[in-house]
């Protein structure tokens, strides 16, 4: 599926990958982390062909830069930060889909299935969405076209707890089908989406672990909590999440990929918790 | 060969995000405004060396023209290009399936239009309402003017897109495309005669300057319209009337600056293909 030898990016006398050799095969779901300048970005901007290098690099069996358009066709990219584009949704959901030879229901479906009905914001400049709607839009045109390598940074960042367990359910419906190199700063962030873990810093490879693959993508969890008393900020917090009160008594549903996040979130508060009680559903 | 399958798409979007652009809009306005105030101040109305309605209107026009466009179309392009790409747009649009050919030639394309579009509307405009005010348009005067402008815009579109692609930094491609615009307004006929009484250059060498420079070749051209023995050059007269002929210099003048915008906007391809996109 991605195959690198001996690929090496240098901007002037800085190099940021680093003799790289490295195999993914089809069907891996890899959690790409390390700190900001480890590579991270370069990588998937080598993989996607918009950068030179040295080095032999294969993805999909194709050269990215020679067959870069039919290579593209079957990858499916969503930026860490949605870019400035100053045309219309309209324009970029056709754009995207004469280019790929896919009908813009087909993202417009996706985006309804992370809750943005895109025929209210048609008209609108890219631009000018919130961050949440952009990161929806992006995804949809990622995930709205059966592609087979899906290269997806930070995607989930910008989204609310039931959009994120949308997406979740997207990618999980995609298993088998699609291989994910998913990168992110946190390993938290992406663990429950992966079974392989590749850091990088200072351009190479410093971590491959395989890791347990136990969790259900599309899988819920029940989750039922106590504070000990009223305070502003939980509540606040636990209300971002979905969960609903009654008195002291939280209860609600999360994500089961969002389990390390929610867990992280309720450890900021472990003084006001006098009782947590997560349950995986069926 | 661009395939047309990505370079339709590629054009549209450029031609319909041009469209929501705030340069547009100023190019517009500017364009639009310079007609109609020409219009208000009654310059059809006005003699100058025998010129009268429409003609003297087009001959205005296309100095203004000369002065605003090849800086207005450097400038703006270079901005959006390089800013573009600073701000990730590149990123993420090529990462989908858009081949590099189709990519830049489609945004070459769709810029060109656009950019062309509103200088020749207001000009059509102008004589359109000359028609409705039966005030005698000079058809011959309108074409080659109309010829000019496309290959000035050409030209300088070109040249701005090779800026874009060898500058890795708004502020550098601001700064190299004013630079360039700068020497060849230096090199306009006030630095020639400089050149040539400090330096006793031979004429040929300051003249064979002058026709390199695309800004002062329209100049010329433009001036050859209501100037036909081009009196107000002196002597250069004599060495482009030798060399070309008028017809000759006419077809000349629009020959070589597109020639020039062709080859940057080929050298820029070749740039933008060969190294990092970002």
């Amino acid at each position: 599926m991605i195959e690198l030898r001996h690929v090496t990016k240098q901007f002037k006398k800085s190099v940021v990958l680093d003799d790289l050799d490295l195999d993914i095969a089809a069907g891996e779901r890899v959690a790409l982390i390390g700190s900001n300048g480890a590579g991270k970005t370069t990588l998937i901007r080598c993989l996607l062909g918009e950068y030179v290098h040295a080095g032999e690099l294969s993805v999909l069996g194709l050269n990215p830069r020679q067959g870069r358009a039919d290579l593209l066709r079957r990858v499916g990219f969503v930026p860490q930060l949605p870019p400035p584009l100053r045309m219309s949704v309209g324009d970029l959901l056709r754009f995207a889909g004469e280019l790929a030879a896919r009908d813009p229901a087909r993202f417009e479906e996706v985006a309804a299935r992370l809750g943005l009905e895109t025929a209210k914001v048609r008209h609108l400049p890219f631009v000018k969405l919130s961050g949440g709607m952009k990161q929806k839009i992006l995804i949809a045109i990622a995930l709205g076209r059966d592609c087979e390598l899906l290269i997806l940074d930070e995607p989930a960042a910008n989204l609310d707890p039931e959009a994120r367990h949308a997406f979740f359910g997207l990618l999980a419906e995609r298993l088998g089908r699609a291989t994910m190199l998913i990168s992110s700063h946190r390993l938290d962030e992406v663990a429950p989406l992966v079974n392989r873990v590749l850091e990088l810093d200072m351009g190479r490879v410093v971590l491959d672990d395989r890791v347990a693959d136990d969790v259900a993508l599309a899988g819920r969890i029940r989750c039922r909590l106590v504070l000990r008393r009223e305070e502003q900020a939980i509540a606040k917090a636990l209300a971002e999440w979905g969960l609903s009160a009654d008195g002291l008594v939280w209860r609600g549903d999360i994500a089961g990929p969002d389990r390390l996040r929610f867990l992280g979130m309720l450890a900021r508060y472990v003084g006001v918790l006098t009782h947590i009680e997560l349950e995986e559903q069926a | 060969m661009p395939r047309m399958s990505d370079f339709l798409p590629t054009l549209r979007l450029e031609v319909n995000t041009s469209l929501r652009a705030r340069w547009f809009a100023v190019h517009a306005l500017v364009f639009g405004g310079i007609v109609a105030l020409l219009f208000v101040f009654g310059l059809t109305e006005s003699r100058v060396l025998g010129f009268i309605g429409l003609s003297r209107l087009l001959v205005t026009y296309i100095q203004l023209a000369m002065a605003i466009l090849p800086i207005f179309v450097l400038i703006t392009t270079v901005r959006s290009v390089a800013g573009d790409r600073e701000a990730g747009v590149f990123e993420y649009l090529l990462a989908l399936p858009v081949s590099l050919s189709a990519w830049f030639w489609g945004k070459f394309l769709g810029r060109y239009l656009m950019v062309f579009a509103p200088v020749f509307l207001a000009m059509l405009g102008a004589t359109l309402w000359a028609l409705v005010v039966d005030i005698e348009v000079p058809w011959g005067i309108f074409g080659y003017y109309t010829a000019l402008l496309a290959a000035m815009t050409w030209c300088f579109l070109g040249i701005a897109m090779l800026i874009s692609t060898l500058a890795r930094s708004t502020d550098v491609a601001q700064g190299a495309a004013f630079l360039v615009w700068l020497v060849m307004l230096l090199f306009l006929d006030l630095i020639l005669l400089g050149v040539m009484i400090q330096e006793h250059a031979p004429a040929e060498v300051a003249v064979g300057i002058a026709l390199f420079n695309p800004l002062q070749s329209f100049r010329t051209a433009a001036l050859m319209m209501f100037d036909p023995q081009l009196i107000v050059l002196g002597p250069s007269a004599y060495v482009i009337f030798d060399l070309f002929g008028a017809l000759g210099y006419q077809i000349f003048a629009l020959a070589w600056p597109t020639l020039i915008g062709t080859l940057c906007a080929f050298w820029g391809y070749q740039q933008f293909r060969r190294g990092d996109l970002l």
